[in-house]
């Protein structure tokens, strides 16, 4: 699974622009299957995504997981735009974990402009492309994918063919052109003659007709929902208690496990007693796995006191040596190699470092490996009966649940159903190359005769991570004398290159940034925002050591650099609504950093101070965002506030170490994440620039930690080069 | 021996050993899955509930120690019919939750801050809540706060 996912995440960033795609409901197979499995009584599917019921009910199947990002409001709301839909009728229920509701519009939207070929990919037909995505087979969110690909590329249209077929339909019962029919609030309406009839009483029909396969959409100028920030339809039951996670799912006569697997990751269980934990009252099992050891119990907590009163030996996987230090030093010795693994970029830096009268700036940057630190701890439930695999969990990709499961337990994926559940928080943490916990939760119930709930405690969690990968950087620029950047050179060595996804868009002639691969025994981690986290720390920390070094103010150096484009209109936006420039409190200094990712561009500017423990304290955060259309403004003013809280809880405290191969953090104890006291106040401001839709779960993250460090710099005058930050500022 | 104690007003019996965490027992023994395991370490807060008004991490007290105590979950906040409280109320109105999982533990601690202190400033914000949110929903639980108790201006989001 980890190939599929490399593969899916080169070149996310840019996307096939414009032209309409032949949709999903084209393949005739997977638009029936899928109806077999949503139909039910009284209801009727349309192009996989949506149901119209006899009684006007309209559910949408959205194959994305919502995390509480509303992707799943988001994509309801694009669906019933089109489709003219009385709002009050909708309901989203997840779509079923089986191959008709892959998400075959991610797959197109990454793979379109993968390896420099769109035009080939693009031209796929929709049947191979739904074949590739159902046989990978693909439910994923991530690459702040959903509202984008699915909503732009799929949803919309479906909305919008179901209306013409439901106009069809009403023209023939009526007999009147279907040119004199209107559409409004889930009725097909004829003025002239004043009659109306409701979707309901044309579904049955309506279902009948080959839907078209380009249905013009909505201009922007008319959207009832795009652009409203509805409720989303997940809150109410998110503050009651009533809301079911995978940690909260119950069976009848069901056992609690929990799992201590390898400290040092690669290393495998070479023997245990299981003596000490059969002991604790309430222990009925210990299950030896490859990698881990577990404790069935009756309950999570004789469960974790078996666990706990082991003495399990693991072998190291010969990864016994690696530690932060290790890896810092292997990704130095392959940077002064000098044979980089990929470079891109343009124009002979070399030549333009040696050119007379530049002045040369370098600097080496460290970021650690970060946890995802998703409140909820791995919960999954299975239980195998009369041949078959139940499984219940929340995961980014529900359909690479079922598989991983199906391979865990030998069995084949028709033998296993995954019931997707509420996920409590993810941030990358749940896709489909880390299904690790699926595996184990799979292997332990086709050993046990009940429903068995694995719990990863929160110690397990946060040493078997799937962390963003340590990396370190070398920047080397020239600037001419009239102060601007004449060459830029940046040397990063970590596991992935991840250029294609952040770019570099300042206007400088010469370019070369250089991938040296580097890695450990750590899983490649996808932490939010990927890799523009690594990249836009580094650029932009440098981009601010350069305007300093040119004697020139952050904002007016960088707008030096970027051609008239959206860029510069981000980055005016943001200095106009922070008060760039104005007086601040004594001991209050500002820093701008600004990152594009996934298609969206986002600036922001810090407010901060120092604590008297030397510790940042970051009063105010102003972020302005340009991802095109805004569908839900609450929703995703709310992933940009969260991915600034993320950016500066890691950038400031978080750091995941390794020593003889195995993590040396156990809990939020020693892995400390930003709390409310130290959240600063955020403002975020949209630019609807009408570009193709963005991405923004992630991209709201990456500029927090380098505006801050940028701030810190102007407070303090010291460059802080290695994260986290912590007291390094300190006077 | 069976630890009595009270659950939303209603007597219980824990039978568990009386080393087992409340959490659990409130989780797994009573079946009240509200109230959320988050760290077993009493540093996230996710399991938090009142114990006689307290605001408490139940994860790390045992139930030996809750004997005849009064305990309230996130269950046990809103009335009778399940009519939320204007403390609820106003985190729909702010949508304050994204994956919703820390927010039990964050309406407990901020009921619990509101007894106390109907007026809380920031400072008592900063204070009282010590909840962690991965998700980063802080400003607008500041905000909701502040608006259920008509401390700020911070208008709900509009729809």
């Amino acid at each position: 699974m980890g190939m599929i996912r490399r593969t899916f995440l080169v070149g996310s960033a840019a996307l096939v622009g414009g032209g309409i795609f032949a949709i999903k409901y084209a393949d005739s197979s997977a638009r029936s299957a899928a109806g077999a499995l949503t139909n039910g009584k009284d209801g009727h599917n349309f192009g996989t995504w949506v149901r119209l019921g006899e009684d006007d009910s309209i559910t949408v199947y959205s194959p994305h997981t919502d995390i509480g990002q509303g992707s799943n409001t988001g994509l309801a709301q694009m669906l019933a735009e089109e489709l003219d839909a009385d709002w009050s009728k909708v309901v989203v229920a997840s779509a079923p974990a089986e191959g008709p509701f892959a998400t075959v519009d991610v797959a197109r939207g990454f793979l379109g402009p993968m390896s420099g070929f769109p035009g080939v990919v693009a031209a796929l037909p929709e049947s191979l492309m739904s074949f590739i995505a159902r046989s990978i087979p693909l439910q994923i969110t991530g690459g702040s994918s959903a509202l984008r690909f699915t909503g732009q590329k799929a949803f919309r249209l479906v909305g919008a063919a179901t209306r013409l077929a439901l106009i069809e339909t009403a023209a023939k019962r009526l007999g009147v052109p279907s040119t004199e029919l209107t559409t409004a609030d889930s009725k097909v309406v004829h003025a002239k003659s004043g009659k109306t009839l409701r979707y309901g009483e044309l579904a049955v029909e309506a279902a009948t007709q080959t839907l078209e396969r380009t249905p013009a959409l909505k201009d922007p100028g008319t959207f009832k929902f795009i652009g409203k920030s509805i409720p989303r339809f997940d809150i109410p039951a998110k503050v009651n208690g009533s809301a079911q996670y995978g940690m909260d799912v119950v069976k009848p006569d069901m056992r609690v496990a929990t799992v201590i697997a390898a400290p040092a990751r690669g290393g495998k269980l070479e023997s245990v007693d299981p003596a000490p934990a059969m002991a604790v009252s309430g222990v009925e099992k210990v299950i030896n796995l490859e990698s881990a050891v577990v404790v069935v119990a009756k309950g999570y907590w004789p469960a974790l006191k078996g666990a706990r009163a082991l003495a399990p030996k693991f072998s190291d996987g010969g990864n016994g040596l690696i530690s932060t230090a290790t890896i810092f030093a292997e990704q130095d010795k392959l940077r002064a190699g000098d044979k980089p693994t990929k470079t891109v970029g343009e124009g002979d830096v070399d030549a333009a470092f040696k050119a007379d009268g530049v002045k040369l700036l370098e600097a080496d940057y460290k970021m650690p490996f970060l946890h995802h630190a998703m409140m909820e701890p791995f919960a999954l439930t299975a239980h195998y009966k009369d041949g078959h695999l139940d499984v219940w969990g929340g995961m980014q990709d529900p359909l690479g649940a079922k598989a991983a499961a199906a391979k865990a337990a030998g069995l084949s994926a028709d033998k296993v159903t995954f019931h997707p559940m509420l996920i409590g928080g993810s941030f990358g943490r749940r896709l489909p190359m880390y299904m690790e916990v699926v595996d184990q939760v799979a292997r332990i119930a086709m050993q046990v005769p009940f429903p068995v709930k694995l719990i990863w405690s929160r110690e397990e969690e946060v040493a078997q991570g799937a962390y963003r990968p340590q990396s370190s950087a070398k920047l080397t620029a020239a600037l001419g004398q009239d102060g601007r950047i004449t060459a830029w050179r940046n040397d990063f060595a970590q596991p992935e290159a991840g250029i294609d996804e952040v770019p570099f868009f300042y206007d400088v002639p010469a370019v070369a940034r250089r991938h040296f691969k580097q890695v450990s025994n750590q899983s490649i981690g996808q932490w939010r925002s990927v890799n523009a986290t690594q990249h836009g720390f580094t650029t932009e920390s440098f981009m601010d050591e350069l305007a300093h070094l040119a004697g020139a103010d952050p904002v007016a150096f960088r707008l030096k650099h970027l051609k008239p484009g959206r860029h510069r209109k981000v980055l005016e936006e943001v200095a106009k609504r922070s008060g760039w420039g104005s007086p601040l409190e004594p001991g209050h200094a500002r820093g701008v950093a600004m990152v594009e990712c996934f298609n969206t561009i986002v600036a922001q500017v810090v407010e901060a101070s120092l604590a008297e423990d030397g510790t940042p304290k970051v009063h105010k955060a102003t972020a302005v965002v340009d991802c095109g259309t805004v569908v839900n403004p609450a929703a995703a003013e709310g992933q940009v506030m969260g991915g600034i809280v993320m950016g500066l809880s890691s950038g400031i405290g978080e750091a995941i170490t390794l020593d003889k191969g195995a993590v040396m953090q156990s809990n939020f104890s020693d892995y400390e994440v930003l709390k409310l006291a130290n959240a600063p106040q955020i403002d975020v401001h949209f630019l609807n620039s009408g570009a193709e839709m963005g991405g923004i779960g992630e991209p709201g993250l990456p500029p927090a930690t380098p505006a801050l460090a940028n701030a810190l710099f102007a407070l303090t005058g010291k460059r802080v080069r290695a994260l986290p930050i912590k007291d390094q500022a300190k006077a | 021996m069976a630890i009595e104690a009270k659950v939303n007003g209603k007597p219980v019996s824990f039978a568990g050993e009386p080393d087992t965490p409340l959490l659990w027992a409130i989780r797994e023994e009573l079946g009240m899955t509200g109230t959320k395991f988050g760290c077993g370490i009493a540093a996230c807060g996710a399991c938090s509930v009142h114990i006689d008004g307290e605001v408490t991490r139940s994860c790390s007290v045992p139930i030996s120690d809750v004997a005849g105590k009064s305990i309230t979950t996130i269950e046990g906040l809103s009335g009778a019919e399940g009519t939320l409280t204007a403390l609820q109320q106003a985190w729909i109105a702010h949508q304050v939750p994204q994956c919703g999982y820390c927010q039990s533990g964050q309406i407990m601690a901020a009921a619990a801050l509101l007894a106390k202190t109907p007026k809380p400033t920031d400072a008592d914000i900063d204070a009282a809540m010590t909840n962690i949110c991965r998700c980063g929903t802080y400003p607008r639980i500041r905000a909701a706060i502040h608006d259920v108790a008509g401390t700020a201006a911070n208008p709900a989001v509009q729809a």
